[in-house]
């Protein structure tokens, strides 16, 4: 089977966001770049079930040159190859970053049996990439999935429900979106890094569309104002914290 | 002007934070739920589409949870119309604004939606939820669209993340799997569920399902004792909800001390047995 999985390169944002003066996007300057969790795990995902049943594996992100790093991380875990579509940096709309993915996917060498992508990204969280790009495909779509099974030729996906999971069969070609916690990524070897160098990278330059969520400004939401009451430093602080949990009634 | 509401449940908690926010926009809000055999999310999305058609709203919202966000995707991906998900607030105009949360809720977004009708989805917890007066039931055909063919119960033991009273979690300080036997130990005389970040999921020390964060589990305690937990945006999107927060951390400057409400500076090796041990003698008193 060939799986190809979607990411999306966000900054490691830490403990305190910053950001840019334009208020557009996050001070990056000092940060380390990633991908979304849930799209980690998409990778590792794909990584397994081609080791599992065979076939061919790739990983495709929007996203500026800088981006190739993240591909070639996840090439590293085991992904066979890349897709790049190169952009400005600029971050694009979900409407038009689901078709620039339909357009890569339609021009493929392969067709792709199963097209992963995170539940959601870590930075926008827009919900909804995945689906549009299922429906321009005409296949069907699962989402926030934790469990993926191959079985006579279909998917057998499981999801996290309250009081258990709720199953889908869904045939293939089919987009699923995946939620941390269906694996524990595995960490890149050396050697899987150095075959991650010499692995191929197509580059496709999508182009543009007008916006139709368009971001204006960013802004932090107001602060709790808290101020932490310092019980103590050590184990002396013990007493007082028992006091703490006496008042708030869990004691 | 109409506005439509889609609401999974009438005593849903978020749909009828959706219901709030859409009479936020239209005070005679319409509050439509759908029902078929088995959950079908792109069926279900075709029926608001075909009442979308007869009823021109001039707005579509949803409740900001997995299905909501899921049903409304479909909705906008068959109109070929943009969608704000977890909005906060939207005004109406030409074009209409929303301020929307990113990154979980650590940062808010002003943007423009340029498409009619309105898609949204409403953030959790932005609003307080208002009971829907009238809920209209109507139905969706499968039709052999993906729906969910089975369902597996699960089988828990003891107090659940999501709704424990007291959720005592460890980091990366916490330093391996065995260290959790102090937090362990804590949660146990507090009647409480065990929780960890992201870190020490990533390391393999507990499994996943205790991870509360933007990625795990968004947990809602009376109290939450976080200890060893520098604070980053991952993790405290998944502790909002805590009515308060006790920080135990070596490092003064954490950035979860910003958050806190009670904080103790130091080694948790030492702290939280030190604890348990106050909480054994005053049981025992």
């Amino acid at each position: 089977m060939n799986v190809l999985v979607c990411v999306k390169r966000v900054p490691l944002t830490g403990g305190k966001i910053v950001l840019t003066d334009d208020e557009r996007a996050i001070q990056t300057r000092h940060l380390g770049f990633t991908v979304s969790p849930h799209e980690e795990c998409g990778a590792e995902e794909a990584v397994r079930l081609i080791e599992k049943h065979g076939g061919a594996s790739a990983v495709l992100t929007l996203g500026p040159p800088e981006a190739e790093e993240q591909l070639r991380d996840l090439m590293a875990i085991g992904v066979d190859r890349g897709v790049h579509l190169v952009t400005d940096g600029a971050e694009w709309d979900p409407q038009a970053t689901a078709a620039a993915i339909v357009d890569a996917i339609r021009h493929q060498p392969e067709q792709q049996d199963l097209i992963l992508f995170g539940n959601e990204s870590a930075d926008a969280g827009n919900y909804q990439v995945p689906i549009r790009v299922a429906h321009a495909l005409g296949v069907p779509v699962v989402t926030g999935i934790k469990a993926i099974e191959v079985e006579d030729g279909a998917l057998r996906c499981e999801q996290e429900v309250s009081g258990g999971r709720d199953v889908y069969r869904v045939p293939m070609p089919a987009v699923v979106t995946v939620k941390e916690g269906i694996n524990l990524p595995r960490y890149p070897s050396v050697p899987g890094r150095l075959r991650a160098k010499r692995k191929p990278v197509d580059t496709i330059s999508p182009t543009p569309r007008e916006p139709r969520l368009e971001m204006v400004k960013l802004r932090l939401p107001e602060g709790s104002g808290k101020q932490a009451q310092i019980l103590g430093r050590g184990p002396e602080a013990a007493p007082a914290v028992v006091e703490v949990l006496t008042e708030v009634g869990v004691l | 002007m109409t506005v439509l509401t889609l609401i999974e449940h009438p005593e849903d908690e978020l749909s009828l934070q959706a219901y709030a926010f859409a009479r936020s926009i239209e005070p005679d809000a319409e509050a439509v739920t759908v029902t078929g055999d088995a959950y079908a999310p792109a069926a279900w999305a075709k029926t608001l589409v075909e009442l979308i058609a007869q009823r021109s709203p001039t707005a579509v919202v949803a409740p900001g949870s997995d299905r909501g966000n899921e049903v409304m995707a479909h909705v906008a991906a068959q109109l070929d119309q943009p969608m704000a998900a977890n909005c906060v607030s939207l005004t109406p105009g030409d074009p209409a604004t929303v301020v929307r949360v990113r990154w979980g809720g650590s940062l808010l977004e002003e943007a423009r939606v340029h498409g009619s009708p309105l898609l949204v989805t409403a953030a959790p917890h932005a609003v307080a939820a208002a009971a829907a007066p009238e809920v209209e039931t109507v139905h969706a055909a499968a039709n052999g669209a993906v729906a969910v063919s089975e369902h597996v119960t699960a089988t828990t033991a003891g107090v659940s993340l999501a709704d424990a009273d007291v959720v005592v979690s460890g980091g990366r300080g916490v330093g391996s799997a065995e260290g959790f036997a102090i937090i362990e130990e804590l949660a146990q005389l507090l009647g409480g569920a065990v929780g960890c970040s992201r870190a020490v999921t990533s390391a393999g020390w507990r499994p996943h399902t205790d991870q509360v964060g933007q990625t795990g589990t968004k947990i809602a305690p009376e109290i939450y004792i976080a200890c060893g937990i520098s604070g980053a945006t991952q993790h405290m999107a998944g502790c909002k909800g805590a009515k308060k927060l006790l920080a135990i951390n070596e490092d003064g400057e954490a950035s979860i001390f910003a958050s806190a409400d009670y904080a103790v500076i130091g080694d948790l090796h030492q702290i939280l047995p030190a604890i348990s041990a106050e909480i054994r003698k005053a049981k025992g008193a």
